[in-house]
């Protein structure tokens, strides 16, 4: 609690903490909003959204050491886990859309057990980053450091959002996805193909995170094992936002990320995922006694 | 399904089912003096049946997933291993050294510190499923199921920070006392028997009476259960706060049974034990009483025949097995022999020992 002080005596230290939150905080929004997208559309909590932001990374760090430039792993990635997402939907997915919310909680849950053993067994199990061969900005004497990388994938990530948001409102397959969200049934009557929106909707969600761990592993690091606290971060900003409400992911992650750099700066580092895991318990408490004031009839 | 589940348990038991019981027991008791080599294996047999059960009542019978009863798992293991030190020595200083040589305890030290320890774990587990359960059992199943994923990896990375306990390098329970009744393994074989025991019966008669009607209810439809007028808060708390109790006391036992508390690979194990008990449940059939006892041994048998052959891969064929289960065999085997022979409700109790005998042997 000693850090507490220091930040009172040097408040350079606010900025930089609230600097890195927000540039950290884009990227949990896009693994969010890829949550939020396969909630909204087929009702199914991805539990293994965390891991395949993991997985993204691990491509992008492969697809480094072959040699190309490093933010081809992006794409790279993205693609890769496309693919993978699709394939899934069409494997197992599919066959636990139509069933209710606690089957395809732990069909996912065990998805991402899968994959994170799978991972910790072909890329080992160390911590990992992959070096962008970007420098770092100094400001206010030097008391203010800004890594390039972590601008660069802010930018990034900024521009996933658009793209995204433009592909939902003008494309064809955008507005079939938000015709199904609405209602899948009337989807289906009026001739669109629902299945294969959902699979493209489960590819687009597996890319979105791939796309985001790459950025991770080039901003952050990566570990086999750190897939569930994305999983948890993301639960907790759809939480917070709602779902289709991707100004409130924005918003959410921007305060989860500088919240978290607080935390982990006055609490110490090893206390952080503690910290991402009591705000969900606040979010949850909170939504809970708010229903329990509704819930006044029972008593 | 569901109901079929709750009537076969609520019916009288027969004199035949006691005779099966009684066999059980027989065969139980004897086990570990005729395998005398087994008896650490035959006592993680009991434990995991604790643990599959318990993790059955959310997850089966009430259907709630909790992600988190690995929570009290390592809460009941730390506790009952700070207080078989704490109440005769200094803990900091013990972790400090790092083992258990020159903090010997005489015997009669030893079995308070076990008692106490074990049953101020039951407390501190219902204590924590209280608190949290109140936090977020308010809110449905999916909320509670995400909620609960967290909480063993936070607790897990808690306890490896905090210095009290041994921080990151665990802690080593205290050394069995010499002059004691039998052996180190027979003690706590024969101790994790009766928690089994006295697990299953609990449960066995919660099944069969108000409890089991309501937590069923819950889980084939909360909005009508509450429309009732159920108190449906109360039994979703009080479920968990009786898996919490049992969960515990089998963590404060598996410490003391391996010797060696890890705060993530031991004692907070999501990967192992956490991930165990659900995939258990599954296997045997979640929501019916014998579905979690029949997964756990078919799975600890399976485990401890095969495991080894996987060289490394187990915990990806784990993962790759719950999924496949969920899928294409939701189930379980007892859903699956009861669909397939329903004629034999009336001696699904001889299945289930039969198959014990065979995991006993």
């Amino acid at each position: 609690m000693d850090n507490i002080n220091i930040l009172f005596q040097a408040p350079e230290l606010i900025l930089q903490l609230v600097i890195d939150g927000l540039l950290v905080g884009s990227l949990f929004a896009l693994a969010a909003y890829g949550m939020a997208l396969v909630w909204g559309v087929m009702n199914i909590i991805n539990v293994v959204q965390g891991e395949w932001v993991v997985l993204g990374g691990f491509i992008a760090l492969t697809v480094a050491n072959q040699g190309v430039h490093v933010m081809l792993g992006i794409p790279a990635a993205a693609i890769v886990l496309f693919a993978l997402g699709y394939v899934l939907y069409k494997l197992i997915i599919f066959r636990i859309v139509d069933r209710d919310l606690f089957t395809s909680l732990l069909a996912t849950f065990g998805l991402s057990i899968l994959f994170q053993q799978l991972m910790n067994q072909i890329f080992g199990a160390d911590v990992r980053t992959l070096d962008s061969g970007l420098s770092t900005w100094f400001a206010l004497g030097g008391m203010v450091t800004v890594s390039q990388i972590k601008v660069v994938a802010f930018v990034i990530a900024g521009i996933i959002a658009v793209a995204l948001t433009l592909f939902m409102r003008n494309s064809r397959m955008g507005q079939a996805i938000r015709a199904t969200a609405q209602d899948a049934r009337a989807a289906r009557i009026l001739g669109i193909d629902t299945d294969r929106v959902y699979a493209f909707t489960y590819g687009l969600n597996a890319a979105i995170c791939g796309a985001a761990g790459a950025l991770v592993v080039m901003a952050l690091t990566i570990h086999p094992y750190q897939g569930l606290i994305y999983t948890v971060r993301s639960f907790t900003i759809v939480v917070i936002a709602g779902l289709g409400n991707l100004a409130g992911v924005i918003a959410s992650a921007f305060g989860l990320g500088v919240a978290e750099q607080f935390a982990g700066f006055t609490l110490g580092a090893e206390y952080q995922n503690a910290f991402v895991f009591l705000v969900l318990v606040v979010i949850l408490v909170y939504r809970s006694f708010m229903l329990a004031r509704q819930r006044k009839y029972l008593k | 399904m569901t109901a079929a589940a709750g009537e076969e348990t609520r019916r009288p038991a027969g004199l035949g089912r006691w005779a099966g019981f009684l066999l059980i027991a027989v065969v139980a008791i004897l086990a570990p003096f005729v395998f005398p080599a087994f008896q650490t294996q035959m006592s993680f047999l009991w434990i995991m049946i604790v643990i599959a059960m318990c993790w059955d009542v959310m997850g089966g019978q009430m259907g709630y997933n909790s992600f988190g009863n690995i929570l009290f798992f390592g809460v009941g293991m730390y506790t009952t291993a700070v207080l078989q030190v704490g109440l005769f020595y200094d803990v900091a200083a013990y972790n400090q050294a790092q083992g258990a040589a020159g903090f010997d305890l005489t015997l009669l030290q030893y079995y308070a510190g076990l008692g106490i320890g074990l049953a101020m774990a039951a407390v501190l587990g219902v204590l924590c499923a209280i608190v949290f359960g109140y936090a977020m059992l308010g809110l449905r199943g999916h909320y509670f199921a995400i909620g609960t994923l967290g909480l063993g990896i936070a607790a897990g990375e808690i306890a490896a920070g905090w210095d009290y306990i041994g921080a990151g390098s665990g802690m080593v329970t205290p050394l069995y006392p010499d002059g004691a009744f039998g052996s180190r393994s027979e003690f706590f074989y024969f101790l994790c028997f009766a928690l089994a025991a006295a697990t299953f019966f609990t449960f066995r008669r919660l099944y069969a009476g108000r409890f089991g009607i309501a937590i069923n209810a819950i889980r084939d439809d909360e909005d009508k259960a509450e429309a009732m007028g159920l108190h449906t808060v109360r039994y979703k708390v009080t479920a968990w706060s009786i898996a919490a109790f049992f969960t515990g006391i089998a963590g404060g036992l598996v410490g003391n049974i391996v010797g060696f508390i890890d705060p993530r690979d031991v004692a907070f194990a999501g990967v192992t034990y956490g991930v165990w008990m659900v995939l258990m449940a599954i296997l045997g059939g979640k929501g019916m009483l014998w579905g979690p006892v029949v997964g756990a041994i078919v799975f600890h048998v399976t485990q401890e025949l095969f495991w080894t052959y996987l060289l490394g891969w187990q915990r990806v064929a784990l993962g790759l097995l719950i999924v496949l289960i969920v899928v294409f065999f939701p189930r379980g085997i007892m859903g699956f022999v009861r669909d397939k022979f329903p004629e034999w409700f009336g001696h699904k109790v001889d299945t289930g020992s039969r198959q014990q005998q065979e995991a006993g042997q």
